[in-house]
């Protein structure tokens, strides 16, 4: 058996490594080579046109905007949710009774799609018109209605997209922070208790926080990650059957409208898959590098 | 004095979560709401929590719509979703374990193979992907919906940090019986990992479910169309007949509830299990 052993693990092994290689490695190669290229239309371009592609999205401030678009999105949804689930999964930790119907009403949200949650936001909680839930409360307080969506001056829109992705992620990583407290060792607790640590913010800082940085640097990594892959909700709350609005694209939604839009420019949409792709390895590795670096630190 | 302090603590945090449960229940409420209402219900000035009518008939009046391909679209994504699923633990399951249990000189370049792809989000390489199916021909057929999506490496991941965890009592039992890699997979080790199967399979249908940019991308035809793309459609046309949206919607919702609530157990676990710590 053992002069097989090479065999059987390619029997094993081979049909996901090889559609994984077809799937992931073959396009990602393949888009490199295209965004060297004039490629309209075409899959098979044959103008080669050096690094044009490249240069014509880093000029182009619609691309660089939405890179903009993208870092002031992150900036607000990686804490917001970190928070936001910490607090979530510390209350249903502590709660006596009916843990288990908290944790699944605030979990419940994750079966949900971004198009289901987008359109509820869009045509029923955030809807300009004076009907909408969110202008009628605002009505009870005698305030006139929002256009929530529709006005880029103040830029209300940023709140029903924050609170889409809040609503659908929250419970997400509320497990994930669960997980992390219950694998907590109780004797510590008891421990600060002798010490005369009063339950609260002490014990919260000083036991809880440092005991769940694993956990902590997965979820802000995990954040960040499906920040940019932000799409649905911006392509949902925003297009419509005119196109989509300046503000408030993501790379993606950009490339989108870019590479399959009506122009169908894939060499240039590919150069901007490949220039994102850099940029999100780079700040991937680097935020790596750095939680790990916080981690020593605290253990030092 | 201390005790009325945690108690009076403990009933302000009750009371905070039972707040935050009813706004995390509001929007589906919503959806139940105008799905079975008027439209002239939803759009009314004055907003009634309740319907002034329960319409049923909303639900009949949505399959029966012609200019709507919501049946078929519902039927795409069940194939789909069941599809995904099926191959995914499969193919992802049999590379889990090769890598975790098969001594190979290369097994460790190959798994960073693997890994490295969890790098570059898949998001990001949906226009290379889109030009590799398009050149294959498979624009808007079920097979260039399902066969790229089948290869997750979060599923081989998990399957792989499962068996590494896997008592090895079971299987120097099935060797001593001679039963080589293959039959001791199916025969011994499959029927005991039964767990870790059902979480990566309802985590992997309910994103294969919900997934959008994909199907938009390739079902460009409208009967390619899954029930995400369907509803998003309609979304962002200029016409829209509210309430026959919203029930759509909340027909969309349903299975995935189902399927929720009969294996959250395994979700969660799962969630826990998936190794990102």
């Amino acid at each position: 058996m053992r002069r097989w052993r090479a065999l059987w693990f390619w029997v094993f092994v081979g049909p996901f490594a090889l559609g994984l290689a077809l799937f992931t490695y073959v396009p990602l190669l393949w888009s490199v080579a295209l965004s060297f290229f004039d490629a309209h239309n075409t899959v098979t371009p044959t103008h080669f046109t050096g690094l044009d592609n490249y240069t014509a999205m880093l000029r182009d401030h619609a691309f660089l905007d939405s890179l903009r678009t993208f870092l002031v999105f992150t900036a607000f949804i990686v804490p917001v949710t970190y928070g936001c689930s910490l607090s979530l999964a510390l209350m249903v930790n502590r709660v006596r009774r009916a843990r288990a119907f908290f944790r699944s009403v605030f979990f419940l949200p994750a079966a949900c799609s971004y198009v289901v949650a987008a359109l509820v936001w869009k045509m029923s909680v955030f809807s300009g018109v004076r009907f909408g839930l969110a202008n009628t409360v605002l009505g009870w307080f005698g305030a006139g209605p929002v256009a929530w969506l529709a006005s880029p001056d103040p830029p209300w829109y940023w709140l029903v997209i924050v609170t889409v992705r809040l609503w659908l992620q929250a419970g997400f990583y509320m497990i994930l922070f669960l997980a992390g407290l219950q694998r907590i060792d109780p004797a510590l607790y008891e421990a600060a208790a002798v010490d005369g640590a009063r339950p609260g913010w002490t014990v919260l800082r000083h036991i809880t926080l440092p005991q769940l940085r694993a956990t902590s640097a997965a979820v802000v990594l995990l954040l960040v990650v499906n920040a940019f892959q932000a799409f649905d909700e911006f392509y949902n709350l925003l297009s419509d059957a005119r196109g989509y609005p300046p503000y408030a694209r993501p790379p993606l939604v950009y490339l989108y409208y870019t590479a399959l839009g009506q122009g169908q420019n894939l060499g240039l949409g590919s150069a901007g898959a490949v220039i994102l792709a850099l940029v999100v390895a780079v700040v991937t590795v680097g935020q790596a590098r750095w939680l790990r670096l916080g981690r020593t630190d605290g253990d030092g | 004095m201390d005790d009325a302090l945690v108690r009076a603590g403990r009933a302000l945090r009750l009371v905070l979560l039972i707040v935050l449960a009813l706004l995390f229940l509001i929007p589906f409420y919503l959806l139940l709401r105008n799905g079975l209402a008027a439209e002239r219900d939803i759009t009314s000035p004055a907003w009634t929590f309740f319907p002034r009518q329960v319409r049923w008939g909303n639900v009949r009046e949505l399959f029966a719509d012609p200019s709507v391909p919501f049946a078929r679209s519902l039927l795409n994504s069940a194939l789909i979703a069941v599809a995904t699923t099926l191959g995914t633990l499969l193919l992802a399951s049999l590379a889990g374990y090769g890598l975790a249990r098969i001594p190979y000189r290369h097994a460790n370049k190959v798994f960073h193979a693997v890994l490295g792809t969890l790098l570059v989000p898949a998001a990001v390489t949906f226009v290379p992907s889109f030009v590799l199916v398009s050149s294959l021909g498979w624009i808007s057929t079920l097979r260039g919906l399902i066969v790229p999506t089948l290869f997750p490496a979060f599923a081989c991941f998990v399957f792989r940090q499962y068996f590494l965890g896997f008592p090895h009592e079971l299987e120097d039992a099935a060797e001593v019986d001679g039963l080589g890699y293959w039959r001791t997979y199916w025969l011994v080790v499959v029927p005991n990992a039964r767990p870790v199967f059902a979480a990566v399979g309802t985590i992997v249908f309910l994103g294969a479910w919900n997934a959008f940019l994909w199907p938009l991308v390739i079902g460009q035809d409208q009967n390619a169309w899954t029930v995400q793309v369907a509803l998003s459609t309609f979304t962002t046309a200029q016409v829209v007949r509210l309430h026959e949206l919203f029930v759509a919607a909340a027909v969309s919702v349903l299975p995935l509830l189902l399927v929720f609530l009969c294996f959250q157990r395994w979700i969660v676990a799962g969630v826990e299990r998936s190794g990102i710590d």
